[in-house]
């Protein structure tokens, strides 16, 4: 009863999973699975937009799209990976329009679309309305659409099944390993294919944006299998958290004219990137933040900026910059069109922060945000395995969980809901093909035996240790030490750190000795996974000498394309020590440079 | 401030009933009743089961009875509550599991009823279906909504008899009949108008108060019904 079999198992639920699911179930049986109810998956979360170049109403070339990733990338993103993102982005995105996604629209009755940061027009080096949005709600309903697809075309969800375990035989996939979170039982799902597609490890750093789901499960329990970890040092901190909280804050505020002042009462960015200022990529703008607040220009004793979107704020700012509108009038806001176009950031605002955006400027920090790299893929979704790509039979991962590389060293706001649609899409179509090629591999004799261990092991655990102190702790010691500014003395303290937590966190007691709906028990082997990523993470930062994208060094503040113009790759060792190796970035047109925005 | 919360319990391996635990703690007034929740799970009771997820009112996970109302946990603020005394409860009209776990298929059963997804059979365009701003705006309310079901389950109709669809089916419902571009309305709104559908409505705006995306959902649910009456959708 409790073994299933399928072609192919999707893991995860938000958008690249049920993308995956809803093209692999045209052709094949398949099963998601996810330990959320599908529509709690974290690319809900998502406000400001999804990138592609529609030009809806101005201007914009899918190639234009490439270059700003690719530079927003820092150069470190695959450059064929990328040009196939941007110029699939045009399409994708029509057809979740066809799927019913209720996009926001043009006065023409088309998608409509907002300036983000990085998103440029070529030639002029301005902002492009690039963003197509929802809203500020677009990957609610994005998430909302899919599932609602994948209703409408009958696939399988086991929702609350929490994967434990990747099976592996003779090199190839056979299958997981999840527990049911209402009967605290395991079950064996037997397929001839398995996407990862379980999101981001957000919950490493102390102020983040990430839901509390955001525990890196897909790359703990596939490194735990042997599968080498990519580009693990670069993770991204958004420039607008909410202070404190770290809620985040659409960097569609500043595509709708909003600026971040500091505590003199300037715009500062215009002194970081004087072409597009409010809208640079986000590994610069938050730096420029930490800048400001480092330097004594904070508020409240340099605790946290404004984002003000204010319309008086937006409406100076926005004809010092000149900005029209499409027609050529000058571009002007009030407070009404605030509202309309940011319902839910005016919520947040007044519920969280008792502050009301249109009358009142918002106290905002950076926010860590979002995996850069994480099980390496090539463009189809498929898994490679070393330097060489070689490819892991029956082995997919898409979205955040997974790094093909199209994000490189940073990523531009709007190519994380593009990823998740486009490799989402192409894993789902490769992983239904290759099942409809394929045998299954045979079960091990005991599939179910290293999920049993390591609950076992959180079973028996002694001492009195408290999971709140341990995952504190880390999340502390990770923003200090391997946050937003890096040095080589900082990042081996906080590895000393993360190891002696990793030595506490086995004498965490379990005392809720049930079965159904242990959520002790998951949250336990929820921040073992977070505190085995945070060591690989460091480990993989403390070895790349220099500063690149989200990746930056006080130590080594220059990018050193010489020595450093390669991806990472971290493999766990049978004896849990982690080897680094390196593989070469794929460069198609775009010959490495300076960037300036 | 000193804060106490009564935090309804309930394992079923070891109680043949329910009881109340109550916990005293430090608070901030911003705190948000899901970081008190964590705090005792944290520290005073390991085995203190919830849902939750995003923590900041999106992805719906924590709906729950806060001094007698439904809220999401991360969005009842402590100072919001007006009151040192905060008592937790699992929503009602769902059957408790454990603690503040609700069994949620039979609401899901009800979403999945209502046709809840886009149908237009009609070959699309190359790009985009063109929809008028005026036309967006027509069904944007309801395109809110996160299947919390603090809305059901604030709803004595549905406490009174489980098979009524309740107001979140009537939303989801809602988001397509009204969208110009989908084909299927009269399909759902033949199924409103069934014996459990909108007629079991008696417009008591508990939903309303309830709903943590401020959706004004009784309006809705009048929208559907005058649809059915008058079988015209504007």
């Amino acid at each position: 009863m409790n073994n299933h079999q399928f072609d192919v198992v999707v893991v995860g639920a938000g958008g690249a999973g049920l993308m995956a699911a809803l093209y692999a179930s045209k052709t094949a049986n398949i099963a998601v699975l996810s330990k959320l109810y599908p529509t709690r998956s974290h690319t809900g979360t998502a406000q400001g937009g999804v990138g592609a170049a529609l030009a809806s109403e101005e201007e914009d070339h899918w190639e234009w799209h490439a270059f700003d990733s690719v530079k927003g990338s820092d150069y470190l993103g695959d450059q064929d990976a990328i040009e196939f993102m941007c110029y699939e982005a045009v399409q994708a995105v029509y057809e979740l329009e066809h799927y019913g996604l209720p996009f926001s629209r043009t006065p023409a009755g088309r998608i409509a679309q907002r300036p983000f940061g990085g998103h440029t027009n070529n030639v002029t080096g301005k902002p492009v309305r690039r963003a197509c949005y929802a809203s500020d709600r677009t990957g609610h309903m994005i998430l909302q659409t899919l599932y609602q697809q994948c209703l409408k075309n009958k696939v399988n969800f086991f929702d609350e099944f929490q994967v434990i375990d990747l099976l592996v035989v003779n090199g190839a996939v056979a299958g997981v390993v999840a527990v049911a979170l209402g009967s605290g039982e395991l079950h064996t799902f037997h397929a001839k294919a398995v996407i990862f597609a379980t999101g981001g490890h957000g919950r490493i750093w102390e102020v983040t944006s990430n839901a509390y789901a955001y525990t890196g499960d897909g790359i703990a329990v596939s490194m735990r299998r042997g599968v080498p970890m990519e580009d693990m040092e670069f993770f991204q901190f958004h420039p607008t958290g909410i202070y404190k909280l770290g809620i985040l804050i659409t960097e569609g505020v500043r595509g709708e004219g909003g600026v971040l002042i500091n505590g003199l009462g300037e715009r500062f960015m215009e002194k970081y990137a004087p072409r597009v200022k409010d809208l640079a990529s986000r590994d610069v703008t938050s730096r420029a933040m930490y800048i400001e607040m480092k330097e004594g220009r904070g508020i409240n004793a340099g605790r946290y900026l404004y984002l003000d979107v204010r319309p008086e704020t937006v409406n100076k700012y926005a004809a010092l910059d000149g900005r029209k509108n499409i027609d050529g009038t000058p571009y002007t806001v009030t407070g009404e069109q605030i509202l309309a176009k940011l319902p839910d950031i005016v919520d947040f605002a007044r519920t969280y922060l008792g502050v009301d955006p249109v009358t009142q400027p918002m106290p905002v920090q950076p926010t860590a945000h979002y995996t850069m790299g994480g099980i390496p893929t090539n463009r189809y979704g498929e898994v490679v395995i070393d330097d060489q790509n070689t490819v892991m039979p029956g082995l997919y991962a898409a979205g955040e969980v997974a790094c093909v590389s199209v994000h490189g060293a940073n990523r531009l706001g709007t190519n994380s809901l593009l990823d998740l649609i486009v490799f989402g899409k192409h894993a789902g179509l490769r992983a239904a093909a290759f099942a409809n090629g394929a045998d299954f591999q045979p079960l091990p004799d005991d599939p179910t035996d290293f999920s049993r261990a390591q609950f076992d092991r959180i079973r028996t655990a002694q001492g009195s240790e408290k999971i709140l102190d341990v995952s504190n702790a880390m999340r502390y010691v990770m923003s200090d030490g391997v946050g937003m500014f890096r040095t080589g003395e900082g990042m081996q303290a906080a590895l000393d750190t993360v190891r002696g937590l990793k030595e506490r966190y086995r004498h965490i007691p379990l005392t809720d000795k049930g079965r159904i709906f242990n959520t002790e028990m998951i949250n336990i082997w929820e921040l073992g996974n977070l505190l085995d990523l945070a060591e690989m993470i460091t480990i993989a930062a403390l070895a790349r000498t220099e500063s690149r994208g989200a990746h930056a060094r006080d130590d080594f503040p220059q990018r050193d394309d010489v020595n450093w113009l390669k991806h990472s790759l971290a493999w766990v060792q049978p004896n849990g020590e982690i080897k680094l190796g390196y593989k070469p970035v794929v460069i198609t047109q775009y010959k490495p440079k300076e960037r300036v925005y | 401030m000193e804060v106490t919360v009564k935090v309804f319990r309930f394992n079923p391996e070891k109680d043949k009933k329910p009881h109340y635990e109550t916990y005293k703690l430090t608070a901030e007034p911003t705190d948000r009743v899901l970081d008190l929740l964590e705090y005792i799970k944290g520290y005073y009771d390991g085995t203190l089961s919830f849902r939750r997820s995003c923590a900041h009112g999106i992805c719906g996970s924590d709906a729950m009875r806060i001094n007698g109302r439904n809220y999401l946990a991360c969005k009842a603020l402590v100072k919001d509550m007006h009151s040192d005394k905060i008592t937790v409860e699992p929503v009602l009209g769902l059957k408790v599991i454990k603690d503040l776990i609700v069994d949620m298929d039979p609401f899901f059963e009800h979403y999945r009823s209502v046709l809840p997804f886009f149908i237009n059979d009609e070959e699309p365009p190359e790009q985009e279906r063109l929809q008028s701003i005026e036309d967006r705006e027509r069904f944007d309310d309801t395109t809110k909504c996160i299947l919390c079901a603090c809305c059901t389950t604030s709803c004595p109709s549905f406490w009174a008899n489980e098979k009524y669809l309740g107001p979140a089916a009537i939303v989801a419902a809602h988001r397509f009949i009204f969208d110009s571009r989908d084909r299927a309305a009269a399909e759902r709104l033949k199924i409103l108008n069934e014996q459990f559908g909108v007629y079991r409505c008696h417009t008591i705006f508990n939903c309303t108060i309830a709903c943590p995306r401020e959706i004004e959902i009784t309006q809705a649910i009048g929208e559907v019904k005058r649809a059915i009456a008058t079988g015209k959708l504007d």
